[in-house]
């Protein structure tokens, strides 16, 4: 036993100890609940394979079930949130106008939001806009015509099948508007901490409200608020499980179909959980790194 | 013949904030190329005063004029008028985001428009003409308060504007920072820009002022030339005024 071991039991007290004796006996206790009670068998052998499998086909390892839900994910997260932080700033600005309609328009927005339960604002967002902005722009053949051809690398290489890209699309569109929402708030926060005399100085120079906010005041807030967005970003990640509702094939949607066919009910929702888990407490930890305190002199 | 055209007229102006009256009917002539310092206790209205002339302030009554265009609510207007007007605040207010050069060209660039090479050239003539040239690349944080606030001058300068607004450039500055930015103006002076400045510097005003004007309440009430203004002011809140601060 090394010296920081030691040390470490040392500064144990008997509490901490019932405190972990309870915990074990609990999951103990659920253990044994699944175990004999349910007459449940592990079958942690499935993850794997439902993670990845071999094609014969083209004779290389591909990803199963589990795996492409993650990489929808992914790819639903990145484009998601680059939209949102569009969406975001636009209304974060609103938020902050001199007239006093566009004022209100983002505040109901907002509320709207605040005060509807997600999983609401997920249908109504899907049936009364994403739905119809893909019905208006053809969205649907034209992405069939695209998974035919056979040049489609680049397309698949971004928006995974082709088939499927209208509800992928569907999916970065509704989960993007509502985290707009959010991210509005940050950057309005933002440009709420920028101090009057940068304002004064835009505007005595002769600058219209667009270069104001383009050239000083946007540059400036956006930098305070990267921390808040960084972690916005890490919400948008845990908050898309539920667009798994309007039937978008990411990682949730696949666990609940894998779920169904092979039963594994506890190791698929255990083995998913992890995978969430794991990629947000890396960013978290990530973007803790990246803002760390520096020794610099500029800016 | 053009040094005596008006090119800044207030006229009979009042400003409210909610209830509170900070101007009342403040009248004054500025006349193209003139110097006037603005000078009185603290509250009495003078940084209203010349906010209102670039519109940082609304005036709620009377008229202004500014180079012949009448400042009303069209945007248009204000925008016209403060390509024209520069401003130098107290704190400065430089952009932090930004260098010393990308200070200055920020202007010129999106609001006159002209082009980046020109825009670059033009800064580093008002960055040479305000004794800074080697600074062009730091940010404001590293430079002295003397320093910002001459580049804060240059920045003003680069957008060629033919009034200049002070409002108490040197009193956030060390006192032995202020001369550098005083020298500095009294160059600007003598190039023949026209300028307002609200100071309490009562050696500049004497050297650069045509005219000094004393207010107090909101009003002006004692406006002459330093010659008789320093001498005997008719006014006697102004006398006083003029004791405490000549006394230090
Ligand atoms: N935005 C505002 N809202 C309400 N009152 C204001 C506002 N700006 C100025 N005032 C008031 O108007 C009066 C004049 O202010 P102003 O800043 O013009 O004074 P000043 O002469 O420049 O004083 P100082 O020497 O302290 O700078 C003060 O009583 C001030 O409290
Ligand atoms: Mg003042």
């Amino acid at each position: 036993m090394n010296h920081g071991m030691r040390r470490l039991l040392k500064r144990l007290h008997w509490m901490d100890g019932l405190i972990v004796a309870v915990l074990v006996l609990f999951f103990g206790y659920v253990w044994v609940q699944i175990g004999d009670q349910l007459n449940y068998k592990w079958r942690w052998g499935l993850i794997p394979d439902y993670m990845f499998r071999y094609d014969e086909e083209r004779e290389r390892w591909v990803a199963n079930l589990l795996v492409q839900g993650l990489i929808t994910t992914i790819r639903i997260c990145i484009y998601a949130s680059i939209l949102a932080v569009l969406l975001g700033i636009i209304l974060g600005m609103a938020r902050v106008a001199k007239n006093l309609t566009i004022r209100m328009l983002a505040r109901t927005y907002l509320e709207f939001l605040r005060n509807i339960p997600p999983v609401v604002v997920i249908f109504i967002f899907f049936f009364f806009l994403s739905e119809q902005l893909i019905a208006a722009l053809n969205i649907e053949s034209w992405a069939r015509g695209i998974a035919r051809s056979e040049n489609n690398g680049v397309w698949e290489f971004f928006f995974g099948d082709m088939r499927r890209f209208p509800s992928v699309i569907s999916g970065v569109i509704v989960l993007a508007l509502f985290e707009s929402a959010f991210v509005g708030e940050i950057v309005r926060a933002g440009i709420e901490a920028i101090p009057r005399g940068q304002h004064e100085a835009a505007r005595s120079l002769g600058m219209s409200w667009y270069a104001e906010m383009r050239y000083i005041i946007l540059p400036q807030a956006l930098k305070k608020v990267l921390p808040p967005l960084a972690n916005q970003f890490i919400s948008l990640i845990k908050d898309s499980a539920i667009i798994s509702l309007i039937s978008v094939q990411e990682l949730t949607y696949k666990t609940v179909e894998l779920v169904s066919t092979t039963r594994a009910i506890f190791e698929a929702w255990i083995a998913t959980a992890a995978m969430y888990f794991v990629i947000c407490f890396s960013l978290s930890m990530l973007f803790s790194y990246l803002e760390r305190p520096r020794k610099s002199g500029a800016r | 013949m053009p040094e005596t055209q008006p090119i800044i007229e207030i006229r009979n102006v009042d400003k409210f904030f909610g209830d509170f009256q900070a101007l009342s009917d403040v009248s004054l002539t500025v006349n193209s190329g003139e110097k006037v310092v603005i000078c009185g206790p603290s509250g009495s209205g003078k940084s209203t005063l010349i906010r209102c002339v670039n519109r940082l302030e609304e005036h709620t009554s009377g008229q202004l004029f500014v180079d012949g265009i009448e400042l009303t609510g069209e945007t248009r207007n204000i925008r016209a008028v403060r390509m024209e007007v520069g401003m130098v605040f107290q704190q400065f207010n430089l952009f932090p985001h930004l260098t010393v050069l990308e200070n200055l060209t920020v202007g010129p660039l999106r609001v006159r428009k002209i082009s980046k090479a020109d825009a670059i050239a033009r800064a580093r003539k008002y960055l040479e003409r305000v004794h800074i040239p080697e600074q062009a690349d730091k940010y404001p944080a590293q430079l002295s308060g003397g320093q910002q606030q001459r580049v804060a001058i240059a920045r003003s300068l680069c957008m060629e504007p033919r009034i200049m607004l002070f409002d108490e450039p040197t009193s956030a500055l060390d006192p032995e920072m202020i001369n550098e930015v005083l020298d500095v103006m009294i160059e600007l002076a003598e190039s023949g820009m026209t300028m307002i400045c609200v100071t309490h510097e009562m050696g500049f005003a004497n050297r650069v002022a045509d005219q000094m004007v004393f207010m107090d309440g909101g009003k002006i009430v004692e406006i002459a030339p330093p010659s008789v203004f320093f001498t005997k002011p008719k006014n006697p809140r102004c006398r006083e005024f003029l004791d405490q601060i000549l006394e230090h």
